[in-house]
């Protein structure tokens, strides 16, 4: 029941574990969040990706409790919770920077949230081992945080929150703190652990590559905006701006002029074939990623993708073992191409004379803005 | 030094443990002869002083009012079990701890809001908790007595809104009064000190495990916060144990506290041996108390 909306957001309302209707949060004059609609599903390992600032952070403080929005509906599985208190929601949060209490050791640091609750000290002992056991820390129970290293901090902060079995939960910035190989692992971790739960990840990040590798669906925020929520594969194919075109992956985005339906014209006068729904004369910027670009002697271009290509000068190159990476200058910009090394053709040296040229379903068009 | 000599010592520049040991000791008495100053000071005007003060609590007071340095005795201790003199050191522990528990009680909330202030407006109160320091000490008891008398500001209002007049003066609600005022400084800087330090994510953390804002103080802020509790209450009880000017204006004669008494003991009653085993015992209770809070304080950290 896909009704519309700038976003391409479905406008779902049961079965949704989080359900963000029209929430604006102010600090003062600054605008935080700005009128967002997100609806996230029961289930459902979902990301708020983008630079800091952008209020993936705060929306998910909202969530939580630990803000309350200005304006709008804020619903938890149907629930009205918008100026609830954060001990009054079904939801947890695992802090960036974990803020584990450092003068409780790992198994009251893990049954904090069950004794908050009532439950006995013997049970909340049990059910925080069984915790501690789930994220392979047993033996550590009686440690204090502070004798702990990153990832058992962050193990113990996921323990904490999970163990009061959430129906969502929110993890900011989780991995931040960790060093990357670790952070790898963690990624794999929390992928299965959420799966086996079959509970709600609501995971906010600001590196893109987590977002997409571990995620159901990604929302793109900038400025306090929902730009675009989606699927990897529909961020990175089909970004519905410059912004989120920029934001996802590597891409060279070429300004353009719409001409018609089917063509639009580079900002050097180069006319090139782009189907896309903008109405003539739209500025618009052409998002080529530099693995869709291949390359060739000038005139070399297969005869079928004459209508998608640009003649350039190659700059520099880059050998990078499994791929190579050009440099290439057209009238007014510099591209960035992609190329495998394996089967490669003759490599082109900088100050030869080439033609660019791509598949073209590979270029996408979105408004410049 | 046997260690040395059981490997030869090769012509590399391998480790030596002689030079290590040198190095180490110079390590050691880094820094000893600027501390000197400050370690000649402290002996010579306080553990010199504290000594003479042990010994006269063992000598014999004569008959002309001077003290005999023979005939070593306990008999000052064993005055100690006096009615009278146990009454003075109970009430005097009792209103030190009176004050102690206040001075904690509208101290912390007032520590918690500066703390959770933006920088400006933290500095500003820190300020206004200071200001009281401007003026001499002295000075400000008499005003307590000015404002408490019987006559005075306090007495007028509660006389003109009708409850009638007020007689605080002299009484031990004006000594902890007064106490509360004096000290209630000691109270809220170390408090505010540790509450600053504290992230206030581990509020946001335990609020979000289902804490109540109740639970969240009792859990998670207060344990936190306790070497800020401990330090002030230390910084409050010891100096009103040992109180003398703030009874002695605001309390008059019926409420004979430990530092007035001790007093008394010195210059009226010209009993030096008594005085000095009084002394002796106030400090003995506030190391005692300075240990026992230290030692609690230290396990929670």
């Amino acid at each position: 029941m896909r009704t519309g909306g700038d976003t391409g957001e479905d406008r779902t309302v049961d079965n949704s574990a989080v359900d963000i209707r029209g929430v604006t949060k102010r600090f003062g004059d600054v605008v935080a969040v700005d009128n967002i609609d997100l609806s996230i599903a029961d289930g459902e390992f979902f990301a708020m990706l983008g630079p800091s600032g952008c209020g993936k952070t705060t929306t998910l403080r909202m969530i939580a409790g630990l803000e309350f929005p200005t304006e709008g509906s804020l619903r938890i599985f149907g629930t009205e919770v918008g100026t609830l208190p954060p001990n009054k929601r079904p939801v947890n949060t695992v802090f960036q920077n974990y803020a584990l209490f450092p003068h409780m050791n790992v198994l009251d640091n893990v049954g904090f949230g069950l004794r908050m609750q009532g439950t006995g000290k013997a049970d909340a002992r049990r059910q925080a081992a069984e915790l501690i056991e789930l994220v392979q820390l047993t033996g550590m129970e009686q440690r204090k945080p502070s004798q702990l290293s990153g990832g058992q901090q962050q193990r113990v902060a996921l323990a904490r929150a999970l163990v009061n079995r959430p129906k969502v939960l929110l993890l900011d910035e989780p991995l931040g703190a960790l060093d990357l190989k670790l952070r790898q692992e963690m990624q794999t971790e929390l992928k299965s652990l959420q799966r086996e739960l079959g509970v709600s990840f609501v995971f906010v990040t600001h590196d893109q590559e987590e977002a997409l590798t571990m995620s159901d669906r990604i929302a793109v925020m900038h400025d306090g905006e929902l730009l675009q929520v989606g699927s990897a594969e529909e961020l990175y194919e089909r970004p519905v701006n410059r912004f989120v075109a920029d934001f996802i992956g590597q891409t060279n985005l070429l300004d353009a002029t719409v001409l018609d339906e089917d063509m639009i014209v580079l900002a050097n006068g180069t006319r090139v074939m782009a189907p896309n729904p903008h109405p003539a004369g739209t500025k618009v910027a052409m998002s080529l990623r530099p693995e869709a670009i291949r390359l060739g002697p000038r005139g070399s271009v297969p005869a079928e993708h004459e209508a998608t290509s640009l003649p350039g000068v190659v700059a520099a190159m880059t050998y990078l073992g499994h791929a190579l990476v050009y440099r290439v200058n057209i009238d007014w910009l510099e591209l960035e191409v992609r190329t495998e090394t394996v089967g490669a053709q003759d490599r082109l040296q900088p100050g030869d004379e080439v033609t660019l040229w791509w598949d073209r379903t590979a270029d996408w068009v979105v408004p410049d803005e | 030094m046997t260690l040395t000599h059981n490997r030869p010592i090769a012509d590399t520049a391998v480790a030596t443990p002689e030079f290590e040991a040198a190095n180490e000791r110079q390590k050691r008495r880094r820094g000893l002869l600027l501390a000197l100053p400050a370690y000649a000071y402290l002996v010579l005007f306080f553990a010199v002083p504290l000594g003479i003060v042990i010994v006269y609590s063992f000598a014999t007071r004569n008959r002309f009012g001077g003290t005999d340095l023979t005939g070593w005795n306990i008999d000052s201790y064993t005055a100690l079990g006096d009615s009278l003199v146990r009454q003075v050191l109970l009430r005097s522990i009792t209103l030190a701890v009176i004050t102690t528990v206040l001075c904690l009680v509208i101290a912390y909330p007032l520590a918690y809001y500066m703390a959770t202030r933006r920088e400006s407006v933290r500095n500003l109160m820190l300020v206004f908790v200071m200001i009281p320091f401007w003026t001499n000490f002295l000075v400000r008891n008499y005003a307590w007595y000015v404002i408490l008398g019987t006559d005075g500001p306090l007495s007028r209002v509660t006389e003109t809104v009708g409850i009638g007049e007020t007689r605080l003066l002299f009484t031990q609600s004006a000594v902890v009064l007064g106490l509360v005022y004096g000290f209630l400084p000691f109270m809220i800087l170390p408090l505010y000190a540790s509450i600053e330090r504290i992230d206030g994510r581990l509020l946001e953390a335990s609020r979000d495990l289902y804490a109540s804002g109740f639970q969240s103080f009792r859990h998670v802020l207060l344990p936190l916060s306790m070497p800020g509790v401990v330090a002030g209450s230390i910084l409050v009880f010891i100096p009103s144990l040992g109180a003398y000017v703030t009874p002695e204006i605001l309390g008059g004669a019926k409420t004979t506290l430990l530092g007035s008494y001790i007093v008394t003991q010195f210059l009226t009653a010209r009993n030096l041996p008594f005085g000095a085993a009084l002394s002796a015992v106030l400090m003995v209770i506030m190391l005692t108390a300075t240990i026992v809070y230290f030692r609690k304080g230290g396990r929670t950290l």
